[in-house]
């Protein structure tokens, strides 16, 4: 059975989550987009993984979401507080999200995830680095060059053409 | 362990339908970022939960999660750069106006 912990965790993510998405405010739907990945990291650490939850933390809560707080101060005022959805679209999409999770719930219900059970030690996060620097050591190095990459490429696109530039200023 | 392998993947599955949802009513660039961070997590919390629920000890999950967080922040990066470039365009972030590639 489930315990507290677990439960306030899944309250917390789930919710979190639909904050995210419903919120009017872009600026504390991103608050709450924060919960859900803390809420993530914290199911990781009751899953055993120390290592993997305080990287999520790092990457996600610390760095994507800061940046994604960022952007949404780059965007006009009264782009932020309005909401772009229509309600017919809603109800249909309501309508997918419940299908979606009825189906997949039942599936996984019916099927053998239920009785498996686990004596095992949890795994030493120093084998994680040793894995890391011996058996994935080319994966880790695409990794990092496409790391590089992205953030390159995200400089050259979101740099300002002195066009730009000239025509904002006559504005 | 006091929590099954089925409370975790079911977490998975409530996460999994909220980012469908977003992804599929709102308009927003922005929300729409924020729906797919939200099935990247639903994905990684599921490779996390396997992991620990196999019958040896395996670190493979673990590393593959990490992988996936990596692979997922420079998507992230790009795809804000994205959105301010089409802010800058269009001066909007609904997507329903992004419309120069339609013909």
């Amino acid at each position: 059975m489930a315990d507290a912990l677990f439960l306030a965790l899944s309250v917390l993510t789930i919710g979190a989550a639909i904050a995210a998405l419903e919120l009017r405010s872009l600026i504390y739907g991103s608050i709450a987009l924060m919960g859900t990945l803390g809420g993530i990291a914290g199911f990781f650490i009751l899953l055993d993984s120390p290592f993997v939850a305080m990287f999520q933390i790092a990457v996600y809560v610390g760095s994507i979401a800061v940046l994604i707080l960022f952007t949404v101060m780059l965007v006009k005022r009264e782009l932020i507080f309005k909401k772009i959805e229509d309600p017919k679209r809603k109800l249909a999409g309501i309508g997918l999200m419940l299908i979606t999770m009825v189906a997949l719930g039942a599936i996984i219900l019916d099927s053998g995830v239920k009785t498996i059970t686990t004596d095992s030690e949890a795994v030493d996060f120093r084998d994680i680095g040793v894995d890391f620097l011996t058996y994935y050591w080319p994966a880790l190095i695409a990794m990092a060059l496409i790391l590089a990459g992205s953030v390159i490429g995200a400089l050259v696109l979101a740099r300002r053409e002195d066009t730009i530039e000239d025509d904002q200023r006559t504005d | 362990m006091t929590n099954e392998l089925i409370e975790f993947v079911l977490v998975s599955i409530a996460l999994l339908g909220i980012g469908i949802y977003g992804l599929s009513v709102k308009r927003n660039a922005i929300r729409m970022l924020f729906a797919i961070e939200i099935i990247v997590n639903a994905a990684n919390l599921n490779l996390i939960a396997f992991a620990r629920f196999m019958p040896e000890a395996h670190s493979g999950g673990q590393t593959f999660a990490l992988f996936s967080i990596a692979i997922a922040a420079a998507e992230v990066a790009v795809g804000l750069s994205l959105i301010i470039v089409a802010y800058r365009l269009y001066k909007n972030i609904d997507i329903a106006d992004f419309r120069s590639l339609k013909g």
